[in-house]
């Protein structure tokens, strides 16, 4: 059995099924991430590892141990919240001393681990801080120790960045990664940004209607969705109608011309099905040999830095590519007609 | 232009309506001695055992209504934050009856209920008789107290500090004293200062539970006296503005005032 291990949670609001048969095992040491759209049922999982909510049906083990009927104060699980949730009146030592001084640990020892937690997360002189003096990234770090200090089995994170500016997310998540795989803490980051799990995690889950579609590797999930829905929500995605011609070679026809996808499809001949495709996988022209191509016009250029995304209109149907800011070539203007093209192996279907 | 003039004159109008009346009870207060200002009643006040008495009587009184309209209000009001919001209605519905129910109507339920002869004598005993007035009181002051409580709740995040507490290995009683009530200690306060205020001045029900408090010593000076009603209005008025000033003090003070200073 793995360390962290949930199997079968089931919960209802009413009538309302928010979580249906969730199960996963998670190895001591693991960083996992929940990911999915608002209302999916991420923090209403989370909330039943922490034992804020009491899950209808199955069974949550931390290290063997059946912890379903503990209270949320008996389980040593350390939580950050979205909103900090620092106590107002106590200042940033008092705050991360708080889950020892519960635990009737001495004064000295407190004290000890205080500033120790403070040095991990970079607040080392701000003890004598009150929360309010704090900016929210530095509030989200002092929660981060303040969970982190009485040495938690598992470590529960509730998109902890939602509410802080680009910048600092990106810099505060690598941080907490870091921290993460120093202390080798058993980990769930629950998060709605693709960005977020697919950067920082070992596995991801990604949730749909209470349901775990996939679960998976970022690499894995990014690459080989288990379903439509995955393909979609993580990362973007191009879908292109197209009629099958010839199910047993993988031969179909988009805006009056033809695609070798050279492996047999499931639909049958004259059937729409959709093809998928990621935008980095498409090329401008044509540039490998045995590579599919279609011409399109261009309808939209923005330019993203060292990117410059374009989106090309085939027929009814469009294709959102990204190539490579290079200084020597102009990129394409709006009306061109243009080639691109792609690997039979990167159309999803 | 005349907007100005309309609030100059509103000022005007509010210090004369609040500040005369107090100004005339200040000045007689003073003129117990023939011909000069002196603070004569004031002395008389201050040395007459029976002011000390029931002054005294009512302030430890009203220091038990407070104790107990804390122990009852600021978890019942936490309760509902967290965990009842359904329930908030009808408890609002229930903390304003005593608004609607004459203190007289409640009192004489009281002396029904737990008369000599009843299951439970309370007013047998003078004990029993201050812990029914000491019932009585808090339920004058709960509109107040209720009120300022829940509005100090509202102000934080009452539920994710009590997760936050409890993730991190805290029972109720813990949460209660080292997480909630310091966060609310200035609603806490105000309520406190208010329900002071109302034991203080009460009467009907001392009265009518012939207990020797101040709002019936207070009705006895003022019908058979002159002058020391007069200073005893204008003591009572400084304990008001004392309570109000330390009220502000604290609110000050609060080292962790989540507004900028
Ligand atoms: N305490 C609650 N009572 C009733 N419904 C709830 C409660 N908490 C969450 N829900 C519902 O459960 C669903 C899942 O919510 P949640 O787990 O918070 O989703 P997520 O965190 O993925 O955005 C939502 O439809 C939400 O409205
Ligand atoms: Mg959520």
């Amino acid at each position: 059995m793995a360390f962290l291990d949930l199997s079968n949670l089931q919960k209802f609001y009413g009538t309302n099924h928010v979580v249906k048969d969730f199960s996963i095992g998670i190895e001591k040491g693991e960083f996992i991430s929940f990911l999915g759209p608002s209302g999916c049922g991420k923090t209403t999982t989370l909330r039943m590892v922490a034992g804020f909510e009491v899950p209808d049906q199955g069974a949550i083990s931390i290290d063997g141990q059946d912890v379903v009927r503990l209270k949320p104060n008996q389980r040593n699980i350390g939580m950050v919240f979205q909103a900090y949730a620092l106590f107002p009146n106590m200042t940033v030592a008092q705050n991360v001393g708080f889950g020892l001084k519960i635990a009737g640990k001495p004064k000295d020892q407190i004290a000890e681990r205080v500033t120790e937690m403070l040095a991990l997360v970079g607040l080392k002189d701000f003890g004598a801080r009150y929360p309010f003096q704090l900016s929210g990234g530095q509030q989200q770090r002092v929660a981060l120790a303040r969970a982190l200090a009485p040495s938690p089995q598992v470590l529960l994170l509730d998109e902890p960045l939602s509410a802080l500016d680009a910048k600092i997310r990106v810099s505060l998540r690598e941080e907490i990664r870091n921290i993460q795989r120093d202390l080798g803490i058993t980990t769930i980051y629950v998060t709605h940004d693709q960005e977020e799990a697919l950067s920082m995690s070992d596995r991801i889950v990604v949730m749909h209607d209470g349901i775990a579609e996939q679960i998976g590797e970022p690499f894995e999930i990014y690459n080989k969705p288990a379903s439509r829905f995955v393909a979609e929500f993580v990362g973007t995605l191009n879908l292109i109608d197209a009629t099958v011609e010839d199910s047993s070679t993988g031969r179909v026809k988009v805006a009056g011309q033809h695609l070798e996808l050279g492996r047999s499809l499931e639909a049958v001949n004259g059937a729409t099905v959709s093809l998928a495709l990621r935008p980095e996988t498409v090329r401008l022209g044509r540039i490998a040999d045995g590579d599919q191509t279609l011409t399109g016009l261009v309808e939209e250029v923005s330019f993203l830095g060292s990117v410059v995304r374009i989106k090309v209109a085939l027929g009814g149907n469009h294709i959102v590519l990204d190539t490579f800011n290079r200084t020597i070539s102009k990129p394409p203007s709006i009306g061109d007609q243009i080639e691109v093209s792609f690997p039979s192996e990167s159309v999803m279907i | 232009m005349s907007k100005k003039i309309w609030s100059w004159l509103a000022l005007v109008f509010g210090i004369l309506y609040f500040g005369l009346p107090l100004l005339g009870t200040l000045e007689f207060s003073l003129k117990m001695r023939r011909g000069v200002y002196s603070l004569d009643a004031y002395a008389a006040v201050l040395n007459d055992p029976q002011f000390r008495a029931t002054f005294s009587y009512s302030v430890i009184m009203a220091l038990f209504t407070i104790v107990l309209g804390v122990i009852i209000v600021v978890p019942t009001a936490y309760w509902v934050q967290l965990k009842y919001r359904r329930l908030r209605p009808f408890i609002e519905f229930i903390t304003l009856l005593p608004l609607v129910i004459p203190p007289i109507v409640v009192v004489f339920g009281y002396i029904r209920l737990y008369n000599t002869s009843s299951w439970l004598p309370l007013t047998g005993s003078a004990m029993g008789t201050n812990i029914l007035l000491m019932f009585g009181y808090a339920t004058l002051s709960l509109p107040y107290m209720y009120r300022a409580v829940d509005t100090g709740l509202r102000a934080i995040d009452v539920r994710t500090l009590t997760e936050a507490a409890e993730s991190l290995g805290a029972n109720w009683l813990t949460i209660m004293t080292r997480v909630i009530m310091p966060n609310v200690l200035v609603a806490i306060l105000s309520g406190a200062f208010l329900t002071f205020a109302i034991v203080i001045g009460e009467f009907v029900m001392a009265a009518l539970l012939n207990r020797p408090a101040f709002g019936p010593y207070l009705q006895i000076m003022g019908a058979n006296r002159a002058y020391e009603p007069a200073a005893l209005a204008v003591i009572a008025f400084a304990i008001t503005w004392a309570c109000m000033g330390l009220i502000q003090l604290v609110t000050r003070f609060q080292k962790f005032s989540r507004v900028a200073r």
